[in-house]
């Protein structure tokens, strides 16, 4: 079983690309659970179709300490396992400490054992690491493998340079490595060149380059991931494409996260390159 | 000639650091002073504990709750954060109380929210409202005061907003106020101590104007927690004296005691770290002048009586004042005589407080014994250089961190008791008003100052000097009296008191000759550390 994180700067794609991918992982006969850890809970809507799900700390505060694990797991595209770990409202508690209360009780029910025959997990995780209940999903080996969504917008760069750092810090004592940067395409001057060589200053791959495509969108308001919803159109195959170089991916690294003048001195080059 | 217990002393802080790394030996250094009441040297104190280091100290809300709200006995005080901080929403500090005429007494009570996994996850705002309908329900309290813990302040319950809205929802006869003293807000409990003070001025203090009481002197005691019923000695000797204790700060305390405080017309401060900030409040507010007082010790409280009676400048009380002091005297120097036999020439030790170190200083050299070394807790530069260094304390971002509220004078209720002249008068005649001179200026030349003393530090301090008794806490007491000196616990009194008032002079008397005079120490070797050890392997048969 392979244990894969997603993640990047909000509003970047992170769900729409894992559960696109996903999709694919799921076309190429692969068993995959898909574990949102976002408050929101959107996470698996395109692989339920957009299924009110109800979510495991949801369930854990009505039901008390009965769960099941059919109470939180629901079955999507393609044989896909659906969880979401829910959250506060905003505003309110603790979402990052619910990740890991959410985590640990789908470990206690058994949702990774042997028997569900698992090929990948995949963790959806909320924006930046900003505590360490984000960082739940790489610590103590939850997560092997980091991907990262990002685009060649200045901020996402940061972001992901931001994620790096926290990988570097619990790659050093865990197992948790970067398996690469996804480039999900926001139509930013020279983005792919940007990216590849962004990625090979922290050390990793610029694993897929995600064109923009407006059938992404018209996917998701029929609440589908492309796959299912154009199988033909080209964007899919992008999504199929991606999912077999990560299925195949063997570069696994520490990253080295860029101080902040050669993340700016990198944005500058390329920007003016142009 | 006397033993000189003093010179040894010398080369202690030299040793001591030694072991330190570099880093930490220079900050520590700066903590540990030789005193000399000629000139006083400058102390480092009220800043972060070193990792690593085994300390005395305790929390934000251990201060606030524990030490200020804990001893007042009818306001329902509910611990919002998980049950194990709940260990101070219970007495847990010995301090005694009377109840009133409706019976009211919620000090056994422990009042907890309980806070589980899904209330940090999901908030716990709900279930602290929930907490105050119940309280309410089944106590009807005139008050109820919420204390916030750690997780409280990392996931932003708001505990203010709650005690609006549920004093909104519980209509006007219930006053609801709530404390953000979270347990990491200062370096020690001492930001409990001023968190609490800023509430109790803002939520209790000048709500009810009623003058209660018979008495025509009327004063309050700040700083006083009544441990082993310190606070009914002191109200006790008074009464005697004709003063009316109009409110303790908080020993013994109730609701209207702080709702009419303001009615007094001197403050006297005990422990001056935990309500200086009060004092200062009561005089900015209402014109009530405020001394320091020390009511530990027979000789203390015969000074402090008479500062009581000067500053009322009234002979009737002055002449009653000398009465009870007569009156008492005899027997406190009997009892003094009687334990002096056995006591004079031994030394002790005070590490406890922020004032108790100070204090208790007076009862030992009443016994004859010499202070060798003393320190605080969460003690401040002023605790142990005196006030005149406030202006120079460099306020740091850790003392940032606690809310400073500004206090005017009250439109209506100010009203000098007195004039400035009459002040300068009082002072020409040997009264300080708003002034501590702190613990260094009463501590004999060459004898050790350590703030906020290390477990390490402390064990050198016993190794290397053997005191007859040690003054800290239960979190040290066993570990002293394994090295076979006897501990003496100041923050609860073991199981003694009141050492308070002429009256508590003689119980610690009798109680420091009956510990620090017993034999039975030299007996703690056990019998197998005497005897020479046989060594032998295990051996083992196949069955």
């Amino acid at each position: 079983m392979r244990k894969i994180a997603i993640y990047g700067k909000g509003g970047i794609g992170k769900s729409t690309t894992t559960q696109n991918t996903v999709a694919g992982l799921a076309e190429m006969g692969k068993k995959v659970m898909v574990v949102g850890c976002d408050p929101k809970a959107d996470s698996t809507r395109l692989l339920l179709h957009g299924l009110a799900q109800k979510t495991v700390l949801d369930t854990l505060r009505d039901e008390g300490e009965d769960v099941d694990l059919d109470d939180v797991m629901k079955t999507g595209f393609s044989n896909t396992s659906c969880v979401e770990s829910g959250g506060p409202e905003p505003g309110v508690g603790c979402a990052g400490r619910g990740i890991i209360t959410s985590i640990n009780l789908l470990e206690q029910l058994g949702a990774y054992d042997d028997d569900k025959h698992l090929d990948y997990v995949f963790y959806d995780v909320l924006g930046d690491v900003v505590c360490g209940g984000f960082a739940m999903p790489i610590r103590d080996g939850k997560a092997q493998e980091v991907y990262i969504v990002c685009s060649g917008e200045m901020m996402a760069m940061y972001a992901a340079n931001n994620i790096c750092k926290s990988i570097s810090k619990f790659g050093k004592v865990g197992t948790v490595r970067l398996g690469g940067l996804i480039c999900n395409s926001r139509k930013v001057d020279n983005e792919s060149n940007m990216i590849q060589e962004f990625a090979k200053k922290l050390g990793t791959q610029m694993i897929h380059f995600v064109p923009r495509d407006n059938m992404v969108q018209h996917a998701e308001i029929n609440r589908k991931t492309v796959i299912d919803h154009a199988p033909e159109h080209n964007q899919a195959n992008e999504y199929r494409a991606l999912a077999k170089k990560i299925n195949d991916n063997d570069m696994f690294v520490i990253p080295t996260p860029l101080p902040m003048q050669d993340l700016e001195d990198l944005l500058v080059s390329f920007g003016i390159m142009n | 000639m006397e033993k000189d217990n003093i010179t040894p002393l010398a080369n202690f802080k030299d040793e001591v650091l030694e072991i330190y790394p570099k880093k930490v030996g220079k900050k520590r250094a700066k903590s540990i002073v030789y005193t000399d009441p000629e000139s006083i040297p400058e102390i480092q104190a009220n800043v972060r504990t070193i990792p690593g280091i085994i300390t005395q100290r305790g929390c934000t809300y251990a201060g606030c709750k524990g030490v200020v709200l804990g001893p007042t006995r009818d306001i329902v005080n509910i611990t919002h954060g998980p049950i194990g901080c709940a260990f101070y929403s219970w007495l847990t500090r010995r301090n005694q109380t009377r109840v009133d005429d409706y019976n009211t007494n919620y000090i056994p009570y422990a009042f907890s929210t309980d806070m589980q996994d899904s209330n940090i996850v999901f908030g716990g705002e709900e279930k602290l409202k929930e907490a105050i309908r119940e309280a309410y329900e089944l106590f009807h309290p005139r008050a109820i005061a919420i204390f916030s813990t750690c997780p409280v302040g990392l996931i932003g319950d708001d505990v203010h907003r709650v005690a609006r809205h549920m004093m909104e929802e519980l209509g006007g006869d219930v006053n609801i106020f709530g404390f953000s003293c979270e347990g990491y807000r200062g370096v020690s409990q001492s930001a409990g101590h001023h968190i609490a003070n800023n509430q109790l001025f803002k939520h209790l203090i000048g709500r009810d104007d009623t003058v209660k009481g018979s008495l025509k002197y009327r004063i309050n005691v700040l700083g006083e927690y009544n441990i082993g019923g310190d606070a009914f000695a002191i109200e006790t000797l008074l009464e005697k004296c004709g003063i009316e204790l109009v409110a303790t700060f908080s020993g013994n305390s109730s609701l209207d005691q702080f709702q009419t405080a303001h009615t007094a017309d001197l403050n006297l401060v005990m422990c001056h770290r935990s309500i200086n900030y009060v004092a200062e409040m009561l005089e900015t507010a209402f014109g009530i002048p405020w001394m320091k007082a020390n009511f530990i010790g027979a000789e203390a409280t015969a000074k402090t009586l008479r500062k009581v009676g000067k500053y009322f400048q009234e002979q009737e009380l002055i002449d009653r004042i000398e009465e009870v002091i007569e009156e008492e005297m005899k027997l406190v120097r009997e009892a003094a005589d009687q334990a002096l036999m056995k006591t004079k020439g031994k030394t002790a030790m005070l590490f406890v407080g922020g004032s108790r170190a100070h204090h208790y200083q007076e009862l030992f050299t009443e016994l004859g014994m010499t202070t060798l070394a003393a320190g605080y807790e969460f003690g401040h530069r002023d605790d142990y250089e005196g006030r005149v260094v406030i202006p120079n304390i460099v306020i740091d971002a850790d003392s940032r961190n606690i809310e400073q509220i500004t206090i005017t004078k009250d439109e209506t209720r100010y009203n000098p008791r007195k004039t400035e002249e009459e002040l300068k008068a009082l002072e020409a005649e040997g009264l300080e008003f708003n002034g501590y001179e702190g613990m260094m200026a009463e501590m004999q030349k060459g004898t050790l100052v350590i703030d906020d003393l290390s477990h390490y530090e402390m064990e050198k301090l016993i190794e290397q000097f053997h005191p007859d008794v040690f003054c800290a806490g239960i979190k040290e007491k066993f570990c002293v009296q394994k090295m076979g000196i006897p501990l003496k616990q100041l923050h609860n009194y073991d199981y003694g008191g009141p050492y308070a008032a002429f009256e508590g002079a003689i119980n610690f008397y009798r109680d420091i000759e009956q510990i620090a005079c017993c034999t039975i120490w030299k007996e703690i070797k056990a019998p197998w550390e005497k005897e020479k050890v046989v060594e032998a392997n295990y051996a083992y048969y196949d069955v």
